[in-house]
Order: structure tokens, then sequence, then C-alpha cells
């Protein structure tokens, strides 16, 4: 056999932990607590549960019952999924995974202590804690609008209730009326989800509301994958949607959700539903952890350990890690390096070099999927993407059909990778 | 429904033995030789032709479905379907590659279907030729292919280190499925090891088109490559 593990242990600072001796644990199992049932947590919890055939004590914390997957809730609001079919619980981890699952919020940590407080009052123990909260908005990011406003115009950037709200408001617009979203600046959860969110209006428009009209206020330059939906933009939905840059004004907006106003560099556009999409930062729950600098929690590429404390993981939307997307495909891959480096640490199980991986598929109408992806790999400064791809224009209907057909059987695949 | 539909037109063919009029319908082999090239990345047929990532095509014609040999695992549904009676003639091949997924909603088989009928029928006279009956299967041109890559007999030698291979294999599962399922991203359990590795050296020199794969692949090494085919190959 050639392969010589010991040549690529010491590649990476996770690997040193392997060659310890595993700690000795006073209460019995060691005590994994995962904040967060998303994309990162519900991976880790499942990957820590499994791979370590029930050695790690395993809790999850997520006050819903129900995740509603942002990835796909765009195609749910053109009409290609139902709400259901993007909900999923978490009865499997606990049945069949014999994760501890607490559906509460984690409303503040002691790190000296070592223990999680829940809404509920309890305080949970922990060796190792893993934050994968998501995003939270960053307050006054568009000026006019809050989360008290989310009802008149709603984010829809956390699916499920604000997703069916879109949806509906959308449905409701007057024949020939007028949609604006307020897009988000950089960084942001899932690069070309409000393009993917424009071409899935546009479609649902093209059905029930053919005259409407599509603006789109965008305070960045340039977007993800901003070739192929500006031409798949101009093939399926011709005249329907019009950006307005930040050469135009689209960095000074403004929102009055009473009166269905939006304010674009002072001039006033009525407009008949708006979702507005603000700056984000790191879910609170790592701010009040006091892991965070600025709106992120900064990790060590090598494990997703936090830089700030080496007890705590951080996954997902909520790491400043470098080049990889805020995805949940990042999340997930995140999720399997930490899971792996975390049963090092507790179990002194085999460490390998982390790899990291991500794909964004998005739909632009009907059978016509795009796709953009890169693999990655740590350093000592970040995570730093080592080869990418993208789909290209003009390709032919058979590939952009077969994209399409490849993304339903990638949002299986990671499903069933989250929640077994 | 389909299923119903082709268990009409099994019986028709039993009954009205078709031999003939079957004939007329099969088209142009040697263009049929081309159109397989998709299919020999997963099927041999010929000489020496084995079971694969596939089962081998020698005399598909008039064989059981699901009855290539006790070294292939075939899904469930096919298992069923060839107890109940479904034998592979030119019309349930018409059907089944037109739209695998159609006739076997479970079958391992990772291919969408081939779409133009002239093309079916080209491609069902040239695996017509490897059947024993009217043609003897040619000992001369074996099909069964020399892999789409060349790889040294060292790199096929290497063992995959499996512990390795489930870590890594946690990135394959991302998209592809531990169940095998094949719904728009194909399965890839219980491959056979060569059949794996070839295919990831074929992705890994950019021989085989797809962009994810060639970058998944393109990072991995001779050894990551044979643990993840180890780890795969005994996946049930
Ligand atoms: C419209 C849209 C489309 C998208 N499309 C794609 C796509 O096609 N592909 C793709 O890969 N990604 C896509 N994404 C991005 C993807 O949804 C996120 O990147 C991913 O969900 C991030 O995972 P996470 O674990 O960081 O956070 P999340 O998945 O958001 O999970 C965070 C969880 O933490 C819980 N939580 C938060 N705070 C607390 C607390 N204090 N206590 C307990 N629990 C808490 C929340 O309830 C939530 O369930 C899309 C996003 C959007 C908005």
């Amino acid at each position: 056999m050639k392969l010589n593990r010991r040549a690529f242990i010491g590649t990476g600072v996770a690997a040193a932990a392997a060659l310890q001796a595993p700690m000795v644990w006073s209460q019995g199992r060691p005590r994994v607590v995962v904040v967060g049932g998303g994309a990162g947590g519900a991976t880790v919890a499942r990957y820590l549960a499994k791979d370590s055939q029930g050695q790690i004590d395993v809790t999850l914390v997520e006050p819903t019952r129900h995740y509603y997957t942002c990835f796909f809730s765009n195609l749910y609001i053109g009409g290609f999924r139902d709400i259901a079919s993007i909900g999923h619980s978490y009865g499997k981890l606990a049945a069949e995974y014999g994760i501890n699952v607490v559906h509460d919020w984690a409303v503040g940590v002691d790190r000296d202590a070592k223990t999680v407080t829940l809404a509920g009052g309890a305080a949970l123990p922990y060796d190792r804690l893993v934050l994968s909260p998501g995003i939270d908005f960053v307050d006054g990011s568009v000026p006019g609008w809050d989360v008290s406003a989310q009802h008149k115009m709603p984010h829809a950037y956390k699916a499920g209730s604000q997703s069916e709200l879109l949806k509906a408001q959308i449905e409701a617009m007057p024949q020939g009326g007028r949609f604006a979203m307020i897009a988000p600046p950089n960084p942001y959860r899932c690069p070309p989800g409000p393009y993917e969110r424009i071409s899935m209006v546009a479609h649902l428009l093209t059905q029930v509301n053919p005259t409407a009209k599509i603006l789109l206020v965008d305070p960045k330059e340039k977007f993800s994958k901003q070739g192929l939906f500006e031409e798949g933009w101009a093939k399926h939905y011709p005249g329907m949607i019009e950006r307005i840059g930040p050469d135009f004004g689209g960095d000074k907006v403004e929102v009055r959700p009473d009166a269905m106003e939006v304010v674009i560099d002072g001039t006033v556009e009525k407009v008949d539903a708006c979702n507005v999409i603000p700056g984000q930062k790191a879910g609170r729950i790592c701010e009040m952890a006091g892991i965070t600098d600025g709106n992120w929690a900064p990790v060590n590429g090598y494990n997703m350990q936090s830089r700030v404390d080496g007890n705590i993981y951080v996954l997902g939307d909520a790491t400043a890690q470098g080049d990889m997307p805020k995805s949940g495909y990042s999340a997930n891959s995140q999720a399997k390096v930490a899971a792996m480096a975390i049963r090092g640490e507790l179990m002194g199980s085999s460490v390998f070099p982390a790899k990291y991986s991500n794909t964004c598929w998005s739909l632009i109408a009907p059978e016509d999927g795009v796709k953009v992806g890169a693999a990655y790999e740590p350093t000592d400064e970040k995570i730093a993407s080592v080869s990418s791809f993208v789909s290209q224009t003009g390709e032919d209907a058979a590939l952009r059909k077969q994209t399409y057909e490849e993304s339903l059987g990638w949002y299986a695949g990671i499903t069933t990778d989250m929640f077994g | 429904m389909i299923r119903r539909m082709l268990n009409v037109l099994l019986a028709g063919f039993l009954l009205g033995g078709a031999g003939a009029a079957q004939a007329e319908l099969l088209g142009d082999a040697a263009r049929g030789e081309t159109l397989f090239r998709d299919c020999a990345s997963c099927h041999q047929v010929g000489a020496g032709a084995k079971n694969r990532v596939g089962p081998h095509l020698n005399d598909i014609f008039g064989r059981r479905a699901a009855s290539a040999g006790d070294d292939y695992r075939y899904s469930k549904g096919l298992v069923r379907m060839g107890a109940d009676g479904l034998v592979w003639n030119f019309e349930t091949l018409n059907a089944y590659i037109d739209n695998p997924k159609a006739l076997v909603s479970d079958t391992r088989m990772a291919y969408r279907g081939m779409k133009d009928e002239t093309d079916r029928a080209d491609l069902l006279a040239y695996l017509r030729g490897f059947s024993a009956s009217p043609a003897n299967i040619p000992e001369s041109q074996p099909t069964a292919r020399a892999s789409e890559v060349e790889l040294s007999p060292e790199t096929l030698a290497i063992v995959g280190d499996k512990a390795y291979g489930e870590y890594l294999s946690s990135e394959c599962l991302t998209c592809h499925q531990r169940s095998g399922s094949n719904e728009g991203i194909p399965g890839i359990v219980s491959w056979p090891v060569e059949d794996f590795v070839i295919a990831m050296h074929a992705y890994k020199r950019q021989i085989r088109p797809h962009p994810v794969m060639q970058m998944m692949a393109g990072r991995l090494s001779d050894e990551e490559i044979a643990a993840l085919a180890a780890y795969f190959a005994d996946l049930e």
C-alpha cells in the first residue's frame, strides 16, 4: 500500500491532535453542542453521531421543528416546487442517529464555564461547541426597513413563511403592476440567490401577469453569473426586467413600507410588491459568544475552529473564512471537515487534510439551469480557491436541461446528507 | 401503465414470433457502433465482455431481464421484472433505451434515454450482432474496449485505504446518494474498483466532460482515487 498517512499528517494544524492520546472525559462521553439545525449544523451533528458510533454525545439546538431550505425556495416562488417539498424535520436525526434535538433558542454562551444558555432557561455544558446560526440582518442597511416591516416588504432570505408571503404578494399584484427587489451588498448568503429569484419572479409573472414589470435595485457593480442571467432574461423575459446599478443610484435607496414606495437617489417609485434583502452579518449568537470580528466570525481554514476560542467551531454563512461563498453546499462541506477535526480531538481518530468544494446551481427558466463552482484548500490565512468553473453563455438546451436535472439530484443528495 | 403496455408488447411478441418483421425494424449497425460509445463507459459487449458498472450485453436479445450472472447486482425492480417474465427483445429494449426509468423506476442505469427512434434502431442493430442467433458473437472484434484512459499497472494496483475513502466520500455524498439513487445525479455505489478508478482518471485528465467532476477528480491523488474506489465498491 502506497498511502502514507504520516506524510500528510502535519500538513494541517488540526492533525496534531490526532497524535495525542484521546483526552479522558470525567463525565462519560464527550459532549458536543451544535447551535443551528441548517446546512452546517444538521450536517455536523449527523456526521459526529454517525462516525463516532454514539461515542460522542451530540445535542442539536434549533428553534424550528421544520427547517425550510433557502435553496430551492426560489423554485417554490417560480412554481417549480411546493412549500412542503422544501421542508424537513429532525425526526431521523433524533430517532436514527441518537442526536438530542432540543427545539429552543440559544441565548448566551459562557466560554469559561463552557455552557450554552437556552431561552427556556437550561444551561447545556459542552466540551466542544459548534455554531452554525446562519445570518441576521445589519440594522439600518436599507433606510426605512427593519424586521418590523418584513410583512409589508418581505426579505424571504430565511425560507418558510417569508417565502410564502412574498409569493402571495407577487401573485396579488394588479395586472401590469410593478415588483421591486432591493438586492444586498456583499458579502451575503448565496451570491446568485437574488438573481435566481428575479428569474423565478419573472417566470411566475409571465404566467399570471405578463404585462408586469420588475425593478431590480442593486448596490453592486457586478454580480454572480451576471452574463448568464442577463442572457437568460433577454431571451425568456424580454423587456420585463430593469436593473438599476450603483451608477444610477442603486446604492442610494430608501424604502417606505407603509406607502409601498422605493426612493432611488431621491426619485420616488411606487411599487406593488417589494422584496428587501438587507445587508447581512453572522447570526447573533456569534456576537453574543464574543467570537466575531466586525460582522462575521473568523475561523481557521484547516478545521473551521474559531480564531477566538479553540473550543468553538463555526460553520457556514456566519464565518469569515476566505474565498468560499456563503452557500448551503459550502456549509455542508465545511461541516464534514469540522466533524472530522472534532472527532480527532475528542476521540483521537484519524484527521485527514481538509478539502472543501462548492457548486451553486441556479434556474433561469423552465429547464434552463446553470451552475458555478470551485474547489478550495486551506492556507494559514484563509480557505483559498484552487480551481473553478462556470456554465457558459450560449449553451444548448439539452445541456441546460441536464444541468437543471442535476440540481434536482443535488437537492435530494444534500438534504439526505443533512437530515439522514 | 408503461409496464402494462410492455407486457402487451411482450405477449404479442411471444405469440406472433415476430422474427422476420423484427429484423426489418433494425437499423444501421455501423452507425450503431458509433452510438454505442456512449454506453461503453459502463457496458461491454463482444468476445471477453464482462459485467462491469453495467451488465455485459452479449446475447442480450432473448435474455431474461436481470440474468447476466450472479456477479452482477441488479436493482430490485429489474430483478422483479425479470422474475415476472420480462425478456429483452427489440420492443422491450427499444422502450427501455428510450426512457429507462419509465420502464424500471429504480434502475441503476444512469442513462437519460436515447430519444431518436433511428438512433435506437441503429444501436439495437449493432447489439443484435452480439446475440447468438442468427449471428454468432464475432470472436475477432472484441468491443470490450480498452479503457478510456491508459493507466499504468502500478496505478491500477494501488490498494485503496477504505478508512481514508470513507472520509473522502463525504465530499461525494453532497450530491451522490449512498442509497445509489440515480435521479439527476448518477449512483456510484458498488462499481467494480477498476471502473471507478478509470472513470475518475478520465475526469481528472478531462477526457470525460463534466465540469464538477473534473474539478473534484482534478485534485485527487492516485491514492485518493483508489481509496474512494475501495470504499464505494463495498457499499451495499
Ligand atoms: C433564496 C436563496 C437561495 C439559495 N440557494 C442556494 C443554492 O441553490 N445552493 C446553496 O448551496 N445555497 C443556497 N442558498 C444559501 C444557503 O441557504 C445558506 O448558505 C445555508 O443555509 C447556510 O447554512 P448555515 O448552516 O450557515 O445556516 P442556515 O441553514 O440558515 O441554518 C441556521 C439555523 O440556525 C438556527 N438558529 C439561528 N440562531 C439560532 C440560535 N440562537 N439558537 C438556535 N438556533 C439558531 C436557525 O433557525 C436556522 O435553522 C440560498 C439562500 C437563499 C436565501
